[in-house]
């Protein structure tokens, strides 16, 4: 099929960036759309232009690198994927595609596709662990028996590959579908329980210091979340959160 | 220099333990004084910074993704071993020891295997103290499952994501010491050389792979945890980044390159479908707990389904051959790697193959889901007998244990797997050889240290599946922390190590020229297009099927292609800014030389053992033979071009395992 692509450019994080226009024919319905784009920049290079950058690694779904906004979505029209998995079989023949970096005030872009997630990282610094230390002087594994349901739920939440979608998708901005994950898988396991409080806390703090806006109970986060992470983690969180501020 | 591989003395057993108490120890207050560089922050890299900063040392951790919690480690799929006997099926540490150098064909070196095996199962205590979500029976406690060539169940596991949850794990326990200031990360920059001062290591220099400045970090030693080299073939399950430069850059330095040839060829993944594709896709080894591999009997309905006038699921019992069961009835399905790929690429040279490219199998779920369901069906008191509902019961079963990978198989090929079975075949998926190491895990650098898929050191010439989260944790958690204070025990008055030194300018300088040259060499063929040529020779002419002739072309191509990809290759854009295609371009040329040394290395090696399969070397049943005049590691001593590296034998000594024949049946 021949597509024509409009897509973000932008030299780096000073420039101001446009959208700019691109032709591509041939494309084969079983390329991944990354692969698509592969394609794209291999004509670049031949035509001596640059090729347009964007993040990517496992091509797998994930590692969560690879991110774009793709005709209005994050990870584009798919459900329950990244943009790697997502394949030119939903496009058709002719189709205009609109291909966009994450936009947030907590992700400034880096170069065309390619934006800061940092942001992220620095909320885990801030609590997102057990203070255990990697010793091996623990206790046997199966000491500390975990009811099946809670265990299942505190993988669901852990199984949050950090891509940022649910920030780009969210009206404000907001990364409480991530922390929510986080501190869930914590606050669902007896070993995450002793700090919980000041986990809650001091995750939340960075998170509002990063820039990130409020949840406003829209539900696009789950909508767009590559693994379906719930709401629940956002209800969640803000009860470990109420509990952890009445406790001081 | 004469290999040693510093094996403590003593019985197998006591040896780790033994040597733990006579190495040297750096007191607390000394450890602060100290620095320590960490490449690569994958199971062994995050694992090994988050326990060296939790023991005082400064460290310095990089990677090139844009955080630590990217690395390729995240898509391990089915697993980790651990000699917990939790099922009470006859585990043992020495059960996991004999089962691994028997898995990797008589290649390892035994104490190492049995230190592995012996710190595993504090792995698992470990990862759950961290709050690893594992899979949980209905009674709190932990699940396992099978994996290949074995017969116990001691696979720990979380889904299909295992990978993900022990590398958020290692990640948690890095960002508790970055939090603390105790980790210094450096993400989205690449090594791209080791600086040796005073024949040790002392340093690393960088880029930073959004401004592209060439940066110099010092430290009193080094250690590499930056995976493995399966993207020398192009197409493999590796991610896009994975890539062999900072283990080839110490090579060149002097650290010894041992078993090159080594590669894993994984029997279960999704086929090639076309030209554009660029990468291929894993279904998890545990998916043959409850899969059976089969093609058809008979060459009629080979054509058949070929020409879609038949589907699997209408072929009748008696007309499908499970050529692993027939084979290798034993183990089953569940035979080791090495062996099951190389069943598969038995029966579709044969003509068998099941799809228009004649290179997949099938992987069929429908007994499980009847199987499962029939259980499901009693415990709630349903009908048995009804055999859409058991169908739809076991569906639910086998959803809950692989379901990313349904998902996963469905999204990429356009078929469900719940209704037809999967076609599958080999694709490289992990390089056995590496940077070599002795028991200390130290190279022949003094000072620089090299762990998980990095090394060469414990999986011999295949390795068992979920083995490479255990060793992974194993070198980063337990390992590499103790032996490196031995060294660094001497290194406590040295203070910081300067980078205003001749040898940091050296290095810096050629890395500068090397970036230089790719930029302004203004050719006219992309990186990949390189990439994927070189891609071409390696699964050709060095894949699941080896000999001398085709080797020997392979050394002669691969050559040329190296001094074609020097004055042809176009890289666009400038040095000192965000550009992709540098990265790529100096990662490739890092291929190029050690895809050269990769099939002499397979020349050298006159026998299969494991993932190394010579044609001129097989049983008449077409089985590995191997032979006692190779049971040795080789280790190439870097002399400038690949083709005048220098061999070094390090011979493999059985004290505690008779060697004999491999056997599956």
């Amino acid at each position: 099929m021949n597509l024509t692509l409009k897509i973000w450019r932008q030299k780096n994080a000073n420039d101001k960036g446009k959208m700019v226009d691109y032709k591509i024919n041939d494309v084969s319905p079983d390329m991944s759309f990354l692969e698509m784009l592969d394609v794209l920049n291999d004509q670049l290079i031949n035509e001596g232009d640059e090729p347009v950058a964007f993040d990517h690694d496992c091509r797998e779904g994930i590692c969560g690198m690879c991110s774009l906004y793709i005709n209005g979505e994050a990870h584009g029209p798919d459900r329950g994927i990244t943009t790697c998995q997502l394949h030119m079989r939903k496009f058709k023949d002719g189709d205009t595609i609109y291909i966009e970096p994450f936009r947030a005030k907590a992700f400034p872009v880096i170069k065309d596709l390619v934006v800061d997630r940092s942001a992220f990282d620095r909320i885990q610094h801030a609590g997102g662990f057990i203070s255990v230390n990697t010793s091996g002087n623990t206790i046997d594994a199966n000491a500390i028996p975990v009811n099946k349901h809670d265990a299942d739920d505190a993988f669901s939440a852990a199984t949050c590959i950090g891509c940022g979608a649910c920030v780009a998708t969210c009206k404000n901005s907001s990364a409480m579908l991530f922390v929510g994950a986080k501190v869930s898988q914590f606050a669902l396991l007896p070993q995450g329980k002793v700090e919980a409080t000041d986990r809650v806390l001091n995750m939340v703090k960075q998170m509002d210091d990063e820039g990130f806006g409020n949840c406003t109970n829209t539900g696009a986060c789950e909508v767009e979340c590559p693994k379906g992470i719930s709401l629940e983690n956002i209800a969640r969180m803000n009860s470990e959160y109420i509990k952890a501020s009445l406790k001081g | 220099m004469a290999l040693d591989s510093k094996i403590p003395k003593g019985p197998l057993a006591d040896k780790w333990t033994n040597h733990k108490n006579t190495i040297n120890l750096v007191n607390p207050a000394n450890k602060r004084l100290i620095d320590v560089i960490v490449v690569g922050t994958g199971l062994a890299g995050g694992s090994a910074a988050a326990t060296l900063a939790e023991l005082g040392y400064n460290v310095k951790a990089f990677c090139f993704q844009d955080s630590p919690r990217r690395a390729h480690s995240i898509a391990a799929q089915g697993g980790i071993n651990a000699a917990k006997n939790y099922q009470g099926d006859g585990d043992s540490t020495y059960r996991l020891f004999y089962d691994t150098v028997k898995g990797g064909d008589y290649r390892s070196r035994e104490a190492n295997v049995y230190r592995l095996a012996e710190v595993s199962a504090n792995i698992i205590d470990q990862c759950v103290a961290q709050g690893v979500p594992f899979a949980r029976e209905y009674g709190g406690l932990l699940d396992n499952r099978s994996f290949g060539g074995v017969l116990v169940s001691r696979t720990f596991y979380a889904a299909g994501q295992t990978g993900q949850q022990l590398l958020l794990g290692a990640y948690s326990a890095m960002n508790r010491q970055i939090g603390r200031g105790k980790i210094k990360m450096y993400n989205r920059h690449e090594m791209l050389d080791v600086v040796i001062v005073d024949g040790k290591a002392r340093g690393i220099i960088t880029r930073n792979l959004v401004t592209g400045e060439i940066e110099r970090h010092s430290a009193h030693a080094v250690v590499l945890g930056t995976g493995g080299y399966g993207n020398v073939f192009f197409l493999s399950t590796n991610a896009m980044g994975s890539n062999v430069t900072a283990a080839w850059k110490a090579h060149k330095r002097g650290a010894y390159f041992a078993n090159p040839c080594y590669t894993q060829i994984h029997p279960t993944c999704i086929p090639v479908s076309g030209d554009h594709q660029s990468k291929l896709t894993l279904m998890s080894e545990s998916l043959r707990n409850d899969g059976r591999i089969w093609v058809p009997k008979h060459k009629k309905d080979v054509e058949a389904i070929r020409a879609g006038k038949l589907k699997p699921t209408q072929l009748a019992e008696e007309d499908r051959d499970y050529y692993l069961e027939r084979r290798y009835p034993a183990f089953g399905n569940l035979v080791p790697r090495d062996v099951a790929s190389r069943a598969a690429k038995e029966r579709c040279d044969a003509g068998y193959g099941v799809n228009a490219t004649g290179e997949a199998v099938y992987l069929d779920f429908a007994s499980a889901f009847m199987r499962y369901g029939k259980e499901q069906a009693h415990v709630k008191g349903l009908d048995e007998n009804d055999e859409a509902l058991v169908k739809q019961l076991g569906q639910e079963v086998v959803k809950t244990k692989y379901g990313n990978l349904f998902q996963m198989y469905e999204k990429i090929v356009d078929q469900n797997p719940y209704e037809t079975p999967m076609m599958i075949y080999p694709a490289v998926h992990y390089t056995m050889g590496g940077v070599w190491v002795d028991y200390n895990l130290q190279t022949t650098v003094p000072g620089l240290y090299c762990i998980g898929e990095a090394n060469f050191s414990d999986h011999g010439a295949n390795r068992l599946g979920a083995s490479a989260l255990m060793q992974g944790l194993a070198d980063g958690y337990f390992v590499l922390p103790y032996t490196i204070g031995d060294y660094l025990a001497d290194d406590i008055r040295t203070g910081p190590i300067p980078t205003d030194t001749p040898e940091f300018e050296t290095a810096e300088k050629e890395v500068r020229a090397n970036i230089e040259h790719l930029i302004n060499n203004n050719g006219t063929k992309s990186v990949d297009h390189f990439h994927k040529r070189l891609g071409k020779i390696m699964w050709n002419k060095c894949g699941m099927a080896r000999n001398a002739q085709d080797l020997k072309s392979a050394i002669t191509e691969i050559a040329e292609l190296r001094a074609e990809f020097w004055k042809e290759v176009r890289v666009p854009g400038t040095a000192d800014e965000f550009n992709e295609e540098l990265a790529k371009a100096s990662r490739v040329a890092d291929f190029l030389e050690l895809g050269e040394l990769f099939a002499k290395d397979a020349l050298l090696r006159e026998e299969s053992a494991g993932g190394h399969f010579r044609e001129e070397y097989q049983t008449p049943e077409g089985e590995a033979m191997r032979r006692k005049e190779f049971q040795f590691v080789s280790a190439w001593e870097y002399k400038g071009e690949p083709k005048d590296a220098v061999l070094h034998k390090e011979d493999l000594v059985y004290e505690n395992i008779e060697v004999k024949e491999r056997s599956y049946k």
